[in-house]
């Protein structure tokens, strides 16, 4: 299993703020991920292919092209504008 | 990260509802011992008004467990820069109404050069890097605020 987040706006677009998804087998890359979600639909494939979406993998900045694995924990959130 | 000069245990690093008191902060900064020459302290306020709009407050949510890892690695990367005795980051999280303080961020050194450029260097990395996100209220209801070009700008000159 891996855990989903998802923070801000894309958690409004998403109407999901966390899940929990089997790894399917085919999912080497957040890429691959976001492929997978947006089959869900126009707000899932909208929000993901934001070109301004970032993703933490293990809460750690990352890349599309940062490698996925079972037991991550991945999140898509828009930039942050704290302080 | 890996760093030859980590965060360290004086440093204070929280995300927090409750509000902050500037005083008891800076006697945490000035320390026990006379080592301190300077201590600087920076605190970010809620507007009233933004893009024109007036602003009844704000709500701030961040991501629990990354925010507190990039704000150590931000302070790691400060003391990897300059000479710094001591470190406070406070961050509200929650609603928030104008004139509210939301951030402080404080610096303490030998002498006022490092806490001066630290303290800048500290807010401009927690603006782009540190995972917390604002949501505005207006007369016209709810929307987030947008990042801000000028933020990416500052952080870049480091």
């Amino acid at each position: 299993m891996i855990k989903l987040l998802y923070f801000a706006r894309f958690r409004d677009q998403l109407d999901c703020a966390e899940e929990q998804l089997a790894l399917p087998a085919h999912i080497d890359t957040v890429a691959d991920l976001a492929a997978h979600l947006s089959e869900r639909g126009a707000n899932w494939r909208g929000t993901l292919a934001d070109s301004q979406a970032l993703v933490a993998v293990n809460q750690e900045i990352s890349g599309f092209e940062t490698a996925v694995k079972d037991g991550d924990e991945i999140a898509f959130f828009p930039p942050v504008t704290g302080g | 990260m890996t760093a030859a000069t980590p965060a360290k245990a004086v440093d204070r690093i929280r995300v927090q509802t409750d509000d902050f008191d500037l005083q008891a902060e800076y006697q945490t900064l000035r320390g026990i011992d006379a080592a301190a020459g300077a201590v600087v302290l920076f605190t970010g306020l809620v507007r009233d008004l933004n893009q024109g709009d007036a602003v009844r407050g704000l709500t701030l949510e961040h991501y629990p467990g990354m925010t507190e890892k990039v704000l150590a690695d931000i302070v790691t990367e400060a003391r990897q820069r300059w000479r710094l005795l001591q470190v406070s980051i406070l961050h509200r999280v929650g609603a928030l109404a104008p004139a509210d303080q939301i951030v402080l961020v404080g610096c303490a050194s030998a002498h006022r050069g490092d806490a001066f450029a630290a303290c800048e260097f500290i807010m401009d990395f927690l603006k782009t890097r540190a995972p917390f996100w604002k949501q505005e209220r207006t007369a016209g209801g709810h929307r987030w605020v947008e990042a801000r070009d000028t933020d990416r700008d500052a952080a870049k000159r480091w």
